[in-house]
Formats: structure tokens, sequence, C-alpha cells
């Protein structure tokens, strides 16, 4: 994949302001799911990576949470993908990050925020991105498949709806976006930027989240299988279950009649399911 | 047999022995005369069941005698009052007048129908609805848009809120929010359950909990009491506890119930033995205004062919029957269906093997599924069973296909393909000519 960072420093060297829109997107610390190992979250990587596919924005990066070993090595995934510096707000483990967070995107008031859908540690709500929205009064549109564009204080955007569908929103600024797993793959993180990227660090006290504190975290569990209980009165009826092939029956049989009048049976089916386009 | 059983004990001896002067009168008051013959089930002396095996039964269309234990099919020569019944709902049905609590849920309604996880997550509502017999709560439903779903009191709906209007259809989450505060104004429901499913319930149930200032809890999985807790308030909400899915699916998280539920699929058993009112209710003042600043512009047109067969949503499949696949593939254009094959039709190289579906090809889950020219051999009807409607054109109406489809046209498939096709294209063009007129 080509790397382009130069659009990237160029777009960065302008002035600050002026027309084109300032995005920022909240990134947070992944997990491997089968070694647990750090790494980029992977929604949050898209969302770095629509930020990018923006022709004249200048993303920045901003991450609230514990800064240790591991999140380091996390985030500098991030700052592989083209960028030479991440807001770091640090917090204390186990703290809530929303007043962090909220408090830091008032004071630099972007356009757009970008987030992944859920965190891949703690809790893994999906609830940030509406808590900030909440808390700042910004319209929030949840799982896009990609950013058409931005003009006039509206960005156009592209839903990914489930069954491959796309639905096109307009929505106005500054507003919080969510990025869904149907957007485009992140970029590689290239290891010179990883390593040479700085992290400016901003202050603000950590507030600890006490109820998740108290609550019993597991590894996940195997759901149990649902059983399919036949509801049956009678031997045969169970029997009937039991055996039964695909279940025959009920449906509308159209023998003896014309092409014509078979496709229009066919048609109004269509209709009533709302299919057609 | 009446249907009260009722037994005068005198009677019965008199109508078991033969000899009493009263014996055919008492015979024919218990309706056993009017058979004819002999009955074939009576009550013996000591309160056992006997039965005469000669007379029950019947003849069947080969001239043999049959007995089907059933009862299903010797209730037309037999007792009337079984085959009675058979026929009857059996399931309870329950109206709650006065509820002590409301249990509000809002169900997806993909397709104007309930799916099977609004269903769970309706059952989930009535367990916590129904906890204390003694003051039961009343499950409300609401529901936006438009919808085809005739059962909705099976499904465990006590109360009905059916929001209509325009502002509510499409991606509308502020007016749909708007509305559910005012929901929240007007009944307090002690909990708030949604189907955790992408751009239906996570969406709006994570802008309700975020307005009304609850931490919901996420991909719900499981509900159960908490023992330590329980005693003295079993049944109240307090006593509740919930297993959620959390980091991605990696971890499950044990909490107590919170007021704002997004349930998983699959979080409880449906309802399915009693029936509720699913009485209407209306809301006391009208919804406010809301400032909408996310339009939604309508779908966007994919490309059929680009979607996966097995997430897409309108399938037309074509199998050993179909002659004319020129016309076949301009069915598909002309409907933007996805297409799909009969293992034969992919073997024979009409249709490429990614769209084989089936056992050994792709397990789809269409919405609709027309199998043209598809005699629905069981490795193919594997791959259709999670299709909600299914159409059949073919030639043969006793095919396995046609018994599983829910409209079965017989005929020749290329025919009847070019007729649709004709008529989706004068439609197209009249809708098209409307909106050159406006
Ligand atoms: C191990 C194994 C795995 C398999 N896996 C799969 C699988 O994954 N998917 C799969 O599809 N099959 C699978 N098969 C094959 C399957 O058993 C059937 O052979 C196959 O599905 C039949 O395809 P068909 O219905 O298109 O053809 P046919 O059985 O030949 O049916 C053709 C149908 O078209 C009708 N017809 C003919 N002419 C016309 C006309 N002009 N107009 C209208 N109707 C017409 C006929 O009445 C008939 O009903 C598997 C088989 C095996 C042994």
């Amino acid at each position: 994949m080509p790397h382009d960072a130069n659009s990237q420093t160029s777009a960065r060297a302008q002035p600050h302001g002026g027309g084109q829109p300032s995005v920022a997107v909240l990134i947070s610390m992944g997990r491997h799911p089968l070694t647990g190992r750090a790494r980029r979250a992977d929604q949050d990587a898209r969302a770095v990576e629509m930020a990018l596919s923006l022709s004249d924005a200048r993303p920045r990066l901003l991450h609230a949470g514990h800064f240790d070993q591991d999140s380091e090595a996390a985030l500098r995934g991030y700052l592989g993908m083209g960028f030479d510096a991440l807001e770091l707000i640090e917090q204390e483990s186990g703290a809530d990050v929303i007043a962090a967070l909220s408090d830091r995107l008032r004071e630099t008031a972007p356009q757009l925020v970008l987030t992944g859908a859920r965190a891949e540690n703690g809790e893994g709500s999906g609830l940030l991105p509406y808590l900030l929205a909440d808390a700042l009064g910004w319209p929030i549109v949840t799982s896009l498949a990609s950013i058409e564009r931005i003009e006039r204080g509206e960005a156009t955007l592209l839903q990914a709806l489930p069954r491959g569908q796309r639905r096109r929103l307009r929505v106005r600024l500054p507003a919080i976006v969510t990025v869904d797993s149907s957007a485009p793959a992140a970029r590689q993180s290239a290891f010179g930027p990883a390593r040479r990227g700085v992290f400016e660090r901003v202050a603000h006290a950590s507030v600890q989240d006490a109820a998740f504190a108290k609550w019993d975290v597991q590894p996940a569990r195997k759901r149990p299988k649902r059983l399919k209980i036949v509801k049956a009165t009678s031997a045969r009826d169970r029997f009937k279950a039991a055996a039964a092939k695909a279940e025959g029956g009920g449906g509308q049989i159209l023998a003896d009649v014309t092409p014509e009048q078979g496709a229009e049976a066919i048609f109004k089916l269509l209709q009533e399911e709302g299919v057609l386009r | 047999m009446k249907d009260d059983l009722r037994r005068d004990p005198r009677k019965e001896w008199i109508a078991r022995n033969r000899l009493h002067p009263d014996h055919q009168r008492v015979l024919a008051e218990l309706g056993q005369l009017e058979r004819g013959a002999a009955s074939a089930e009576w009550l013996g002396p000591n309160g056992l069941t006997r039965r005469d095996p000669h007379a029950v039964g019947f003849i069947g269309p080969n001239g043999l005698k049959r007995i089907d234990r059933s009862g299903a099919q010797q209730a037309a020569t037999a007792s009337d009052t079984r085959q009675r019944g058979a026929a009857v709902d059996t399931r309870q049905s329950i109206n709650i007048e006065t509820p002590a609590f409301v249990v509000a849920v809002v169900p997806d309604m993909s397709g104007g129908r309930l799916s099977s996880q609004d269903r769970d997550v309706l059952g989930l509502a009535r367990q916590l609805a129904d906890a204390d017999p003694a003051r039961p709560g009343a499950v409300l439903a609401v529901l936006f848009g438009e919808h085809k779903e005739d059962s909705l009191g099976e499904a465990g709906i006590d109360r009905l809120l059916h929001l209509e209007g325009d502002e509510f259809a499409g991606y509308a989450p502020e007016a749909r929010l708007a509305a559910l505060m005012a929901v929240e104004r007007e009944w307090a429901p002690r909990h708030w359950l949604l189907p955790d499913s992408a751009l239906g319930g996570a969406d709006l149930g994570r802008r309700l909990a975020a307005r009304i200032g609850e931490r919901p809890a996420t991909g719900v999985w499981q509900l159960n009491v908490n023992e330590s807790a329980a005693t003295g308030n079993a049944g109240s909400s307090q006593g509740w506890q919930c297993l959620a899915r959390g980091a991605a699916g990696t971890r499950d998280i044990l909490r107590p119930l919170p007021r704002v539920v997004l349930a998983l699929a699959e979080c409880a058993e449906p309802v399915y033995e009693t029936r509720h009112a699913a009485r209407r209710v209306e809301l006391s003042e009208a919804l406010p205004e809301t400032l909408g600043r996310i339009t939604d512009m309508g779908a966007v047109a994919v490309d059929p062919a680009g979607v996966a067969l097995a997430e897409a949503e309108f399938i037309l499949s074509a199998g050993n029957g179909v002659k004319d696949w020129e016309g076949y593939h301009r069915a598909a254009e002309v409907l933007q269906a996805t297409k799909g094959a009969s293992r034969v039709a992919v073997d024979d190289g009409f249709m490429p093997r990614d769209r084989q579906v089936g056992a050994t090809g792709t397990w789809v889950t269409a919405r609709v599924y027309v199998a043209v020219g598809i005699s629905g051999a069981i490795q193919h009807l594997q791959g259709i069973q999670n299709c909600d409607k299914v159409v059949a054109i073919n030639f043969d109406g006793g095919c396995d296909m046609v018994k599983r489809a829910d409209l079965a046209v017989l005929g020749d498939s290329s025919q009847i393909l070019d007729a649709l096709v004709a008529l989706v294209e004068r439609y197209r063009q009249q809708q098209q000519e409307s909106r050159d007129a406006a």
C-alpha cells in the first residue's frame, strides 16, 4: 500500500484554521483476540484510515488513558500510519475518560470526530461516542462506510447497513461519527514513523470508574446452544416434528396460470416485501 | 364423553347393564347409540378407560382398516369433542389490567416484522414483568412506522404504542429518541429493553441511555437472580443480575441489571405459551418538534453482484430448469437481485462456483429467495433454511422446492421470467415518470 506521508506533512504545514475541516480521531488500545498482545484497535485504525482519506483534512490523533509499555506499543502503531505526533491525556488506570475527552474536544473544537464503534478492552460497551455527543451536544452517526465530502458545515456520509446496503446521510457539523468494520481496512503501520512520533501530553484530572471496578469480569464463556424445543401434545406430532423435512405446506401454489398472471403474483410479493427498488 | 367430565355413576351402571329396563334410554342419553355400533371407549366400573379395538379406526383409501392413535383422523368417525379440542388454541390469554410497573421494549421490526431477536428480547421482558405473580408488570412495545405483524400479542406484548408518521421513516434517530423520551416521561418504565443489533436497538438504545443518564448493560445474553441479594426482595429489580459480553466479545461481565438493557439474540426464550392483549395506548401529549441535524438522503444503489451471497437480501437463483440464460441474467439485472445457483447450474458451467447455494456452497439469509427451475434437493434446501420468503418457479408441482415455497408458480421458467421482467420494467418506467413530473 503506498504510503502518502508526503501529502500528510504538506497538509500539516498549512496554517491552522482556513477552509479545511479539522478532524480528530479518538484512538484506543486494541488487543489481539487470540494472543492478547497490545496492538492498534481494528475499528480505530479504520477510523484513522478514513480520516487520512479525506483529501484536505488535517487529522489529529487523541488518546486518553493509562500510559504504560503496552499502550505505548499500541499507540505507536497509529503513529506509524503517517503521523508525527499524537495527543495523549494521561489518566490513571481504570479511569473514566469521558470527562477528559469531552473537555479536550470542547477546547480544540474539531469539526469532525471519528471513533471506532467500540473498544477492545474494558467494558467495550460502545457507549463512549454517545456520551461524548451528549456532553458536547453534537449529533452522532454510527457505522460509517465512508465520508463522501465535507462542505459548508455539513458532511455527506455513507452509512453501512446490514446486507451490504448503503445509506447516504447528511449531518450538520460539528459531529461525532463512528466507523463500521465495512470501512476500508487500515494501512500498515510503518516502523520508522512509529518510532519517531512523539506524544504531546495534556494534563487532565482522572475520574475513577467506580462501578466497573465492582463488576465481575471473566473471559468469555461459550454460549450455550439453544435447544430446539418441540411443543407437541401427542407422540405423533413429536415424531413428525423430529422427522420433518423442510417445512412444507402453507404456501400458495399457482397452477394453470398464464406466465403473465404468475409474474403478476411474484411481482406483488416482491413489492410487499419491499425488495424492488 | 362430554367436555366437562361429570359422571353419573347410576347412569353408567345402567349403561353397562344390558338387562336394565332403562338401558336403551340411558345409552341414547349418553350419546353412545347415535354412532350406531357399540362405543369404542367407555369408563369401566373401576374408573379405568376400556376400549373396544374393533370399534375404533376407519376404512382407509385402499379399503384397509386404519387406526390412527393420535386421534387426528379418527376424530371424524369417533367423538367430536376431541376434534374440537385439537383445534382450540390452548394458549392461555393474559390481560393485565393494572400493571404494577412497565417494561418498555423497542423492537427493531426490520422489514416490518418482529425479528427472532425481537422475540427473544420480548421473552426477556416477560421474565422481568412476570417475576412476581402478585404484582405483574406490563410489557410496553414501542413500534415506529408501518408493520406487517398481526401476532404481536402472541409475542408477549401487553401494551402497544404505535407511532406512525413521516418523521420516523428511514434513519431518524433524533425523532425516535424524542418519542422514547416522551414514553419515559409518561410511563417511567422500570426497564428499557432493546435488541443490541447494529443500527437498530444498538444505536437507539445507547442514545436513550446517554440522554436519560443511565449506564446501560450492552451485549446482555443471560439474566439471572442474584441469590445473595435476592433474599427478602425476590423478584424486584434489585435481585436481578445480567451477564453481558464486553471487550469486543472476549469478556463476560457479571453485573446488577441496570434500567437500560441492550440484549443479544437468544438472550431468553421467546413467548409461546401465552397470548397477551397488545392493547393500543397513545401518548397523552403531542411530540415536540425535533431539530433534525441528521438528514436521511435515502438508500444508495449498490451493485447487487458486489454483495456477498451470504448477506444478500434478495436472491434470484438459477437451477437446471433455466434454459434461457440470457433471459435469466437480464432478469437478475432488472430486478436488481443478487444471483445464486444450484449445484447443477454451477457444475454445468453456467454459473461461477462462488454463486452456489446449499450445503457445499453458501448458506444464504435472504429475505426473498426466488428459485428458478430448482427441484429442491435437500442439499440445496439446507442452504436456504434461513430465508424468509421463498418463491419457486417450476414445471413440476410436486417437487420439494414447491413444498417449501411460500409462493409457487408452475410453468416454464423462461416465459415467467420474461413476463416478470416486462412488468418490472413497466413499473420502473412509471416510477421514473412520476419522479420526473414531481
Ligand atoms: C454431497 C453433495 C452435496 C451437494 N451440495 C449441493 C449444494 O450445496 N447446492 C446444491 O444446489 N446442490 C447440491 N448438491 C446437488 C443436489 O443433490 C441436487 O443434485 C441439485 O441441487 C439439483 O439441482 P437443480 O435443482 O438445479 O436440478 P434438478 O434437480 O435437475 O431440477 C431442475 C428443476 O427444474 C424444473 N424445470 C426444468 N425445466 C424447466 C423449465 N423450462 N421451466 C421451469 N422449470 C423447469 C424441473 O421440474 C426440476 O424441478 C449436492 C449433492 C451431493 C451429493
